[in-house]
C-alpha cells in the first residue's frame, strides 16, 4: 500500500495541503459566510443558498488541518474547537433549529422538554431558543473576529513594513503615531471610537484596527529591521529594484512566520474585545443573537442558580473559541520551531 | 611512555541522537588516546560528529543525545559511570572547554572578574578576595593588557580577540587536566587568531596541559597540535603524528582535502585546485561499507561497500591508523591529483577604474546633535586608487574595518562617495546612487555574497529569482525564454535543472552559492565582486565553488573583484592584490610583488598570520601586538602604527605616510625608505631539504 503511494507521487490531500488550493478552500468558506453575515439583509431570495459552498470547503480544510497539526495533540485540539465554530457558523440555517429570534416560554430549563427539532438548552428570559440562539450567534461573533483581526494585520504590517525598511523620517513618524494610540488603555480607545462613530460591524473593525494595528506594527518593524540586513535584501537593493518591490516580495513572505501565531493569538483578543464591547452595548444591536449580547441580556437574570445557565452557556461558547486559537497559536508555534 | 595513564581515552566510542526520523548515528567507533601534554587535533567538515565528540567528552549531550557504545576514561576512570555530582566536580575543573564564539560563551550581564571569580570559588571553595586575585594572575598570563580594568569590564566593553582570551584564561583558572578548544579562532580576524594560537602554543608548554583542538583549518592544525584525527561522516578515517598524516596521507578523503586547499605552489593557471566531488552524505542515508565510497576514485565494489570497515595500521608509522580497505593497494606517490592546466587569460582594457575615492560616514546623535558637540566623521575610505582591467582578478585583502564593505557598498550605488571617482568604463558611478543608474550600469555591475544561509530568499524557488534578475535587465522577457536561460545557467554552475523548482532550504551551502554565482551572472556583468564567497564553505566544497567562479569568469572575459581575508585563497587566484587597513590601501601590485619583499609591515605581519598546512613550508612568525583600532578614532599619521614592529615614534604617530613606487606600479604607503623596505626577508620560504631524514 505504501509503496503504491509512492509511485504515485504525492496523494491527492498533499496536493491539496499546497498555497494555491490552500487558498481557493478558505475563500471558499470565508465569502458565503462574510457575505452571509454583513450582507444578509440584501440577498433576498439567495440567503439560504449562498452558505451551500462553504460547508464541504470547511470540512476539507479541517481533514487538511488535522494532517498537519497531527503531531501535537493541543494543537488538533484548538483546530477542533475553532472548526467546531465554523461549522456551526455555515450549517446554522440548515440545521433543524428554532428560529433564534421567536420568543416561545421564556424560561424553560435544559432538557426540560421535548420538541421535534434540537432544543436542549432550554430559552432564555424572553423566551427564545438557547441553542439556536448561540449558534446563530457565533457567526457575527467569527466574521467580525476574524474581519477586524485581518484589516488591522493589513494596516499594521504595512506601516511595519515602511517604518522598518525605509527607517529614518518614515519611522520616527510612524513610530510617534503608533506610540501615542498604544498609550490609551485599549478599552478606552474602543469607547471613544465607538461612541463617535456609532456602534455597528464596520466600526468595530475600525475600532479594533486602532488598537491592534500600533502592536502589529511594531512586531512587523521588528522583523523588517532584522531581514533588511540579509544578503537577498541586498542583492535586490544592487539590481535597482523599487522599495516597494523589495518590502512585498523580498520582506514579506519572510516575517509571515512569526507574524501567523501573533495572529492566532491576536484573534482571540479581538474576540473578547467584541464580546466585550457588545456587553457594554457599544457594538452590534439587538435583537439578531450575539454572544456578547446573550451575556448582557441574561446577566442580570442569571444572578439566579438556577437560571445561570443562560451566563453560562453564552460564557463557555466565547472560551472555548478563544482557547481554540490559543492552541491553535501554541501548535503553530511548535511546529515553526520543528524545522 | 606506555606507564602513563592517558588523560583521556575513547574506546569504541559511538553517539547517536535520536529524533523524530529515528537513531541517527552521529559518530561511530571512535577511538582516542590521549597522552599528558599532548595536543591532539581533530579535522573535519561540518556534521561529520567533531563537536559531537567534545560533547560527549564533557558529558553534555542535551537530551536526545546518547552513548550507545564504548566508553570514555579520563584518567583511567569511565565517565559513563559518574554520577551527575562528580561530572559537575571535573567539567570546569578538570576538564575545560572553549568554544566558537566568545560573546556567547560570556555573560553579557556580569563582570568578567564576576565570571572569572566563580570558577575557583566554586570549586575550590576558595574567597572571593583570593578568586579574584587569581583572576587577574591568569588574565596576566593570556597576555592581557591591564587585567585589573578588564576584571572590571563587561563582556562587550572590550574586542572579539580579548574576549577569546578572557575565555580561555577562564579555562585555564583552574589548571585543567584537560582542554578541549572547538574551532576556538574561526570568529576572529587572522592577525587576531595568530595572537591566540602563539599563546594555546605557550599553555601547553608552560602548564603541560592536554589538549584536544577541533577544527576545519589544516594548518591551524600543523601550527598547535602533534597528532591529528581526520575525521569524515562520523568516522575517524585517518589517526596519526602530524607528520605521517601530513607529509604520508593514506587515506583518499585527507588526500582530497589537502587537493582542494590551496598551498603556496597552487596556480589558478598551471596547477589549479582539485574539488572532491559530490557532497558530505546525510547522517541516515551514509552508504554501505566505507562512508567516502561514492566521493572516492579509488572505490572499488566488493572491496569498499561491504560490511563494517575497519582501522589498519600503517605499516612503518606508530600509531598511524587508516580507515581504507585499499590503502596498500594504491600507489600514493604516482596518483597525485593534478588538476588540468589552463591557458592563462591575458588582461584586456581598464573596466574599473577608482581614483582617490573617499568615503565618510557622519556620525549623527540623533535629533538632539548640538548638545553632543561636533558631529564625529568615520573615516571609512581614504582616498582609494587602483584600477581593473578585463578579465582580471583583482583581490582587496585586509581584516573586519578596513572599509572593504563600504567600498563595494559605494561601487554597487548604495552609498555616495564623499569625494574621487569611480568610472565603470565611461560612467561615473561615484555620485549616482543605483535608483538613479541606468539599467545597463546597473546589469554591469554584480555581486556575489558570503553567507550561502543569506544570499537566498527562503521564501522563493531557486528559479523565480534567477529569473528575476533575467527579466529585470531586460535579457529576455517572454516566460520560455527566461526559463531556458534559468536552465542553462544552471547547467553553467552545474546544478540540476529540477533545482528551479526548489526553495532555498532544500540546497546544502555549497549549492546555495552556486544559485548565488548563477545570479549574479544572469545579467551577463562586466564585474563581479565576490565578498569572500567560499569563506563559510567547507574545504571539500570550496575549491569546487572557487573553480566554478573561475571558470565562469574566464569563459565570459569578467573582472572580479575578490574580497577576501584569506592570503592563501588570494595567492591562488588574484592577477592583482590590494591591501587595505582601516580604509586605507597599504600596499598594492601583482601576486608575486606582493608575496615577496618588499613588503608593507602590515602584509608582512598578514602572511605570517596565515597558517599554511604544508610541512615543507618555513614561516617566519611575527604576532602583532593589539587590536585593529577603531575606524572612528583612527591614529594619527599611518593608521597601522600603533601595532607596527617597525614604528618610529615621532614620524609613524605624526604624519601621514607617503607612497613609495617600486617597479611596475608595486606601491608600498609607508615611511620606511625603499631600500629598509628591499631589506626585508621573505615570510615564507621552502624549508632546506631535512637531508637527516
Amino acid at each position: 500500500m505504501a509503496v503504491t503511494e509512492l509511485d504515485a507521487g504525492p496523494s491527492f490531500l498533499d496536493r491539496l495541503s499546497r498555497p494555491k488550493p490552500l487558498i481557493v478552500l478558505a475563500v471558499l468558506m470565508w465569502i458565503p459566510l462574510t457575505v452571509y453575515v454583513m450582507f444578509g439583509d440584501r440577498l433576498d431570495g439567495y440567503a439560504d443558498t449562498v452558505l451551500l459552498p462553504a460547508i464541504p470547503a470547511t470540512l476539507v480544510l479541517y481533514i487538511l488541518g488535522v494532517r498537519a497539526f497531527r503531531e501535537s495533540w493541543v494543537a488538533v485540539l484548538g483546530l477542533s474547537l475553532v472548526f467546531f465554530w465554523l461549522l456551526m457558523a455555515v450549517t446554522a440555517p440548515y440545521l433543524p433549529l428554532m428560529d433564534p429570534n421567536k420568543p416561545i416560554a421564556p424560561f424553560t430549563t435544559p432538557f426540560s422538554e421535548k420538541r421535534d427539532v434540537f432544543f436542549w438548552l432550554g430559552t432564555d428570559f424572553k423566551g427564545r431558543d438557547m441553542l439556536s440562539r448561540v449558534i446563530w450567534g457565533c457567526q457575527r461573533v467569527i466574521v467580525w473576529g476574524v474581519s477586524a483581526t485581518m484589516v488591522a494585520y493589513v494596516v499594521g504590517a504595512l506601516f511595519g513594513l515602511v517604518s522598518g525598511y525605509l527607517s529614518g523620517w518614515w519611522d520616527e513618524i510612524i513610530s510617534f503615531f503608533a506610540n501615542v494610540l498604544l498609550s490609551f488603555p485599549v478599552m478606552v480607545l474602543f469607547i471613544v471610537i465607538l461612541n463617535y462613530l456609532g456602534p455597528s460591524g464596520f466600526n468595530i473593525v475600525v475600532a479594533v484596527t486602532f488598537a491592534s494595528a500600533p502592536a502589529i506594527m511594531r512586531i512587523v518593524r521588528g522583523l523588517a529591521l532584522d531581514i533588511k540586513t540579509r544578503d537577498y535584501v541586498f542583492a535586490a537593493q544592487t539590481r535597482g529594484e523599487h522599495p516597494l518591490y523589495i518590502m512585498i516580495v523580498e520582506l514579506l513572505p519572510n516575517v509571515r512566520g512569526p507574524i501567523i501565531v501573533d495572529a492566532c493569538l491576536r484573534l482571540g483578543y479581538t474576540t473578547v474585545a467584541i464580546t466585550t464591547l457588545t456587553f457594554l452595548g457599544l457594538g452590534l444591536q439587538p435583537p439578531d443573537p450575539d454572544w456578547g449580547l446573550m451575556i448582557r441580556e441574561s446577566a442580570k437574570t442569571a444572578m439566579l442558580w438556577k437560571f445561570s445557565y443562560m451566563l453560562l452557556v453564552p460564557a463557555l461558547a466565547v472560551s472555548s473559541l478563544i482557547l481554540g486559537f490559543n492552541l491553535m497559536a501554541d501548535g503553530l508555534r511548535e511546529m515553526s520551531l520543528r524545522d | 611512555m606506555s606507564d602513563q595513564i592517558p588523560v583521556l581515552e575513547c574506546r569504541n566510542l559511538s553517539i547517536s541522537y535520536y529524533t523524530r526520523a529515528g537513531e541517527i548515528p552521529a559518530v561511530v567507533d571512535f577511538n582516542l588516546k590521549l597522552m599528558p601534554g599532548e595536543a591532539h587535533g581533530i579535522v573535519g567538515e561540518s556534521g561529520c560528529g567533531k563537536s559531537t565528540v567534545a560533547l560527549a567528552i564533557m558529558q553534555y549531550m542535551g537530551t536526545n543525545g546518547a552513548i550507545v557504545d564504548g566508553e570514555i576514561l579520563f584518567e583511567g576512570r569511565d565517565m559513563r559511570t559518574m554520577s551527575a555530582e562528580e561530572l559537575r566536580h571535573i567539567r570546569g575543573s578538570k576538564i575545560a572547554m572553549v568554544y566558537q564564539e566568545p560573546m556567547a560563551s560570556l555573560n553579557p550581564s556580569m563582570l568578567i572578574g564576576e565570571q572569572l571569580a566563580e570558577v575557583p570559588v566554586y570549586h575550590e571553595g576558595i574567597s572571593q578576595d583570593a578568586a579574584m586575585a587569581r583572576a587577574a594572575e591568569t588574565l596576566a598570563k593570556v597576555r592581557l593588557p591591564d587585567p585589573r580594568r578588564i576584571l572590571k569590564s563587561y563582556p562587550h566593553q572590550i574586542s572579539g580577540g580579548q574576549q577569546q582570551r578572557v575565555v580561555i584564561a577562564m579555562a585555564l583558572l583552574s589548571n585543567p587536566r584537560l582542554l578541549l578548544l572547538d574551532e576556538p579562532t574561526t570568529a576572529l580576524d587572522v592577525t587576531v587568531e595568530a595572537g591566540i594560537v602563539e599563546l594555546i602554543n605557550e599553555i601547553s608548554e608552560e602548564f603541560g596541559t592536554s589538549m584536544i583542538y577541533i577544527s576545519h583549518n589544516l594548518g591551524l592544525i600543523l601550527e598547535t597540535c602533534d597528532r591529528l584525527t581526520v575525521m569524515y561522516s562520523g568516522e575517524a578515517v585517518e589517526v596519526g603524528d602530524i607528520r605521517d598524516v601530513f607529509d604520508e596521507m593514506r587515506h583518499p578523503y585527507t588526500r582530497g582535502l589537502f587537493g582542494s586547499i590551496p598551498l603556496p605552489g597552487a596556480d589558478k593557471n598551471a596547477q589549479p585546485l582539485v574539488a572532491i566531488p559530490g557532497q558530505l552524505p546525510l547522517p541516515h542515508e551514509r552508504p554501505q561499507g566505507c562512508n567516502f565510497g561514492p566521493r572516492c576514485s579509488f572505490f572499488r565494489g566488493g572491496t569498499c561497500d561491504v560490511g563494517k570497515l575497519k582501522m589498519h595500521a600503517v605499516p612503518g608509522d606508530d600509531g598511524h591508523k587508516v580507515r581504507c580497505e585499499r590503502f596498500q593497494a594504491i600507489d600514493w606517490e604516482r596518483d597525485l591529483p593534478k588538476g588540468e592546466a589552463k591557458e592563462p587569460v591575458p588582461a584586456g582594457d581598464i573596466v574599473l577604474s577608482v581614483e582617490e575615492m573617499t568615503k565618510h560616514y557622519v556620525i549623527d546623535d540623533g535629533g538632539m546633535a548640538f548638545l553632543s558637540g561636533p558631529p564625529r566623521t568615520v573615516k571609512a575610505n581614504e582616498k582609494l586608487t587602483f584600477t581593473a582591467r578585463e578579465a582580471e582578478t583583482v583581490a582587496i585583502v585586509g581584516e573586519s574595518g578596513c572599509g572593504k564593505s563600504t567600498f563595494a557598498k559605494v561601487l554597487m550605488g548604495l552609498e555616495d562617495a564623499t569625494a574621487g571617482k569611480v568610472m565603470l568604463g565611461n560612467v561615473e558611478l561615484g555620485d549616482l546612487p543605483v535608483d538613479k543608474r541606468d539599467r545597463e550600469t546597473v546589469s554591469r555591475l554584480q555581486m556575489v555574497f558570503q553567507n550561502p544561509f543569506d544570499t537566498l530568499n527562503p521564501s522563493h524557488t531557486i528559479g523565480s529569482q534567477i529569473g528575476r534578475v533575467i527579466r529585470k535587465f531586460g535579457v529576455a522577457k517572454d516566460d520560455d525564454e527566461v526559463e531556458e536561460i534559468v536552465y542553462r545557467l544552471l547547467d553553467t554552475v552545474k546544478l540540476p535543472r529540477d533545482f528551479a523548482k526548489r526553495k532555498p532550504r532544500q540546497l546544502s551551502g555549497g549549492q546555495k552559492q552556486r544559485v548565488g554565482i548563477a545570479r549574479a551572472f544572469a545579467g551577463n556583468p562586466k564585474v563581479v565582486i565576490a565578498d569572500e564567497p567560499v569563506s563559510a564553505l567547507d574545504v571539500s566544497v570550496q575549491a569546487a565553488v572557487t573553480e566554478l567562479l573561475m571558470d565562469i569568469q574566464r569563459e565570459n572575459r569578467t573582472t572580479m573583484l575578490f574580497i577576501s581575508h584569506d592570503l592563501s585563497v588570494v595567492r591562488y587566484l588574484a592577477d592583482r592584490i590590494v591591501v587595505m587597513y582601516l580604509g586605507q590601501i597599504m600596499e598594492q601590485g601583482t601576486t608575486d610583488e606582493i608575496f615577496a619583499p618588499p613588503y608593507h609591515p602590515y602584509t608582512e605581519a598578514l602572511l605570517a598570520a596565515v597558517p599554511i598546512a604544508d610541512t615543507r613550508i618555513e614561516k617566519r612568525s611575527i604576532v602583532l601586538k593589539g587590536e585593529i583600532p577603531s575606524p572612528a578614532n583612527p591614529p594619527k599619521g599611518c593608521p597601522f602604527s600603533t601595532r607596527c614592529a617597525y614604528m618610529m615614534s615621532g614620524v609613524c604617530d605624526t604624519q601621514a605616510p607617503p607612497l613609495r613606487t617600486f617597479q611596475s606600479g608595486h606601491q608600498i604607503l609607508c615611511h620606511l625608505e625603499p631600500a629598509e623596505l628591499e631589506a626585508m626577508e621573505p615570510v615564507i620560504k621552502p624549508k632546506a631539504a631535512e637531508a637527516a631524514e
